[in-house]
């Protein structure tokens, strides 16, 4: 049977988190981080997974404020959890566009040796000049630029992780010899980086810290086949999560690798109940809690790209079309849809439908819990999604902080343990060891 | 305490400033790259209530040489990210100052002011920041996006060289009034929560920094609310007029590096005439310490193959008798000092446990830390936002 593996999304910036909740607390604290990776670690987690951003979100040229918008730097609340955990895997999103290879590579190098083996990268990359106004580096790349930029970017941080060999760390006083000659030297050459010299950190314990890839496109995927070694997906459904996950494993062969050698792992949230049906209650709440009435018109916004302000939330849904022109009222996230008229289309006939207002509408089109139901139903669908491939495991993002976790490390947890398909102690120290990708450098 | 408390840092490098301390007898050279040994030698100045450590860093391997790897094997080589270190120790230690090294000349300062905010969130507090520039030509090939001349020796006093120098502190200038305002780019109460009006943030309490320079303009506002401190402290270490302008200009505090009192007081004084405010002097010391202190610096000079030479002064002696240095230097004016063990951990632990007694027996240093963070350490107070009550 395939291990399930499990990661721990700390709930940051978007509408999944439910900051309105009276069992909210912060999510800048550190108190917060180091309670939801603990639980992590209680539940023998692989990993706890932090997210990223570079620049405020805007709306119609105002910042945005319905949800929480402030977070860390990944990398330095990383290195602070592995001081509050032991076992636990500790990967960031660090963008590649607005770094230098040199720099996040003796940053990760460093968390790896700080963790004793425990770090993960997720690349991503921004082809976004409204990110680049906080940046030297300014502009922006197009979309096959950014994928070649980011690959030849990965293959430099790596060969600065290879320029120290295991042996090249002496510090033999009987010798006198500190460091192996020709420690740390490295030349690249390349489209993108023209670097030469000597890098400052020793051989890490993972060598190379894990790379996890979230791109979705075809360039996205042929990147993460190439050189990742995991997927954060978005396909958690059964069957599209298995026809995601078939592509991926195909195209890894392609490459010359083992398919094992990447795990797939969809992000996906949860919402338990003592039985399925008070499951399900609680999931209609916290929906209702994720998409507020502002909320649920500002999501309105980004499909249509219009003021709708004047909207009424629990009123129909505007018989304007959206504007489809080029010029979008959001800043910082992508568009909500590729054909935004026909999927407008749709939702208008789902409200006449149903007689859906818009919020009522938003929260049914805008996703709902991917496990809903009492813990031995998420830990069946958990596991029954593992063993038939639509999965490798899950990025769990709970949707309370920093307490979200709790209930499922509880319930969930030790019935997966049962199942022989968990963990119940850690068997290694390494985020790769934990994965099974132990000798895959 | 007799006047105003003096102020006491250690700068934490490698297995210590000599550059044969690893081959010590007391040093522990196979454990400078884990967690542990740099927690154990922030623990040990806590213990013995410093105001803060710093970390040095540097984007290039340690040399001698002015400009590029010395190919050397018998002194340390190698070194984490200085951030990511104080970070790590942060949860470890609950009321030393943390202040990593970090460099202008090659980073982005969002990114900075990010990492030293989340500095600040995880040690509630205590984070500050060494500005750094580097005019060396093998850092710049780390990254190769500017070209820096080579630096020798005879070419530190060319036009070309001073406004190379120069070029790089207005850099770091812009680089700290970037990061000053991304920190004071959310107003203190920012985060209202007001689920009447759905509201998580006061997007009036939100603040673009429109910061416009020759080397770079940033938007904001900062990604990581304002830190517990407003601003951390920042400092600098300052050995001539350009930097002592920078440094008068730029920081809350600068390390200066006078061999006599008589040159303290100069250094001082001409600081303190540039300084349009406050700003604390500390002086550096390399220490070594101990009845023995002067045959150890003898037998690491003998293992290295030169006698040791440093910018700041170099001190081998016992602790009463850095004592009686410290105070005779401190009547130059200075607010306190900030010393580089000579080999760690055993210098660090006869500052902790032989000087820090020795100056409280009279009654210069403190009993209990008085505050919480580092701004409190170093009685600065806790700046306001500069556009807090401004509208967008």
């Amino acid at each position: 049977m395939k291990q399930v593996i499990l990661a721990a999304h700390f709930p940051g910036v978007n509408n999944q988190t439910v900051w309105s909740d009276p069992a909210s607390g912060s999510q800048i604290d550190f108190a917060s981080f180091a309670h939801l990776a603990r639980t992590a670690e209680r539940g023998r987690f692989d990993f706890f997974f932090l997210a990223d951003g570079q620049r405020l979100r805007e709306q119609r040229g105002r910042i945005h404020d319905l949800d929480v918008v402030g977070r860390p730097d990944s990398l330095t609340v990383l290195s602070a959890l592995a001081a509050v955990t032991t076992h636990l895997g500790l990967a960031g999103t660090v963008n590649a566009t607005f770094n230098e290879p040199y720099e996040l590579a003796r940053k990760l190098a460093s968390l790896d040796h700080l963790s004793g083996g425990r770090a993960g990268w997720n690349v991503v990359t921004s082809s976004d000049a409204f990110t680049g106004e906080n940046f030297r580096r300014g502009g922006y790349l197009d979309h096959s630029q950014r994928y070649e930029r980011a690959e030849e970017f990965v293959r430099t941080v790596r060969e600065l992780w290879d320029s120290w060999a295991a042996e090249d760390l002496v510090a033999d006083p009987a010798t006198g010899t500190f460091a192996a000659a020709g420690a740390g030297a490295f030349a690249h050459r390349g489209a993108h980086f023209d670097i030469g010299g000597h890098f400052t950190v020793p051989r890490s314990p993972q060598r190379h810290p894990l790379t996890i890839q979230a791109g979705d496109s075809e360039g996205g995927r042929e990147f993460a086949a190439a050189t990742a070694d995991a997927i954060f997906s978005r396909h958690g459904r059964p069957e599209e999560g298995r026809a995601f996950y078939r592509d991926i494993k195909a195209r890894v062969a392609a490459h010359g690798r083992d398919p094992g050698s990447l795990k797939i792992l969809p992000g996906a949230t949860f919402a338990l109940g003592d039985t399925d049906a008070e499951a399900q209650e609680n999931a209609d709440h916290i929906r209702r809690q994720q998409v507020s009435p502002q909320t649920a018109i500002l999501l309105l916004e980004q499909l249509w790209n219009r003021d709708l302000s004047a909207y009424d939330p629990e009123g129909p849904l505007p018989e304007i079309d959206p504007d489809v022109s080029e010029e979008s009222i959001i800043k910082g996230r992508t568009r909500m849809s590729r054909d935004p008229l026909k999927t407008a289309a749709e939702w208008r006939a789902l409200a006449e439908a149903k007689k859906l207002g818009i919020r009522d509408l938003v929260i049914e089109v805008t996703g709902r819990q991917s496990f809903i139901g009492s813990p031995a139903r998420v830990a069946e669908e958990i596991n029954e999604s593992v063993q038939s491939d639509a999965a490798d495991g899950f990025i769990l993002v709970p949707h309370l902080t920093p307490t979200g976790l709790d209930e499922f490390v509880d319930k969930v947890v030790p019935l997966l343990q049962e199942r022989g398909v968990l963990r119940a102690e850690y068997g290694t120290t390494t985020l790769r060891g934990h994965l099974g990708l132990e000798g895959d450098v | 305490m007799s006047a105003a408390p003096l102020h006491l840092a250690v700068a934490l490098d490698g297995a210590g400033w000599h550059p044969a301390a690893w081959r010590d007898p007391a040093a522990t050279p196979k454990t400078l790259f884990t967690a542990a040994y740099w927690a154990g030698l922030v623990a040990e100045a806590e213990h013995g209530l410093l105001d803060f450590v710093t970390i040095e860093d540097s984007l290039a391997l340690q040399t001698t040489r002015l400009d590029g790897a010395d190919g050397r094997t018998d002194q340390v080589r190698g070194r984490f990210d200085a951030v990511l270190v104080a970070s790590r120790v942060a949860p470890l230690t609950r009321r030393i100052g943390l202040v990593p090294t970090v460099t202008t000349t090659h980073t982005e300062p969002f990114h900075v002011a990010s990492a030293l905010s989340t500095l600040d969130y995880v040690s509630a507090g205590r984070a500050g920041w060494r500005v750094q520039i580097s005019g060396r030509r093998a850092e710049a090939a780390h990254f190769g996006r500017r070209d820096i001349p080579e630096l020798r020796p005879d070419s530190f006093d060319r036009p070309e060289s001073v406004r190379l120098i120069q070029e790089l502190f207005d850099e770091a200038a812009d680089a700290v009034e970037v990061v000053r305002r991304l920190w004071d780019s959310w107003e203190d109460d920012a985060v209202i929560r007001d689920v009447a009006t759905g509201r998580f943030v006061d997007r009036d309490k939100l603040h673009h920094i429109d910061f416009e320079g020759p080397r770079f303009s940033v938007r904001g506002p900062s990604i990581v609310p304002r830190p517990p401190q407003g601003q951390p402290p920042v400092t600098a270490l300052a050995h001539s007029r350009i930097p002592y302008e920078f440094a008068a200009r730029s920081t809350d505090v600068v390390h200066v590096t006078p061999h006599d009192g008589e040159q303290a007081r100069a250094v001082v004084r001409e600081i303190r005439g540039l300084a349009p405010g406050p700003l604390k002097v500390l002086a550096d010391l390399v220490v070594f310490l101990g009845q023995d202190a002067g045959e150890r610096r003898a037998r690491l000079d003998g293992l290295d193959g030169a006698v040791h030479a440093s910018d700041a002064a170099i001190f081998a002696g016992t602790p009463e008798q850095l004592a009686d240095l410290l105070l005779d230097w401190r009547r130059a004016g200075l607010d306190g000092f900030r010393l580089r063990p000579a080999v760690l951990p055993a210098d660090l632990s006869a500052i902790t446990r032989g000087l820090v007694p020795e100056l409280r027996r009279r009654g210069v240093f403190r009993r209990a830390y008085e505050a919480a963070t580092l701004r409190g350490h170093l009685g600065l107070p806790r700046p306001a936002g500069r556009y807090a009550g401004s509208r967008r």
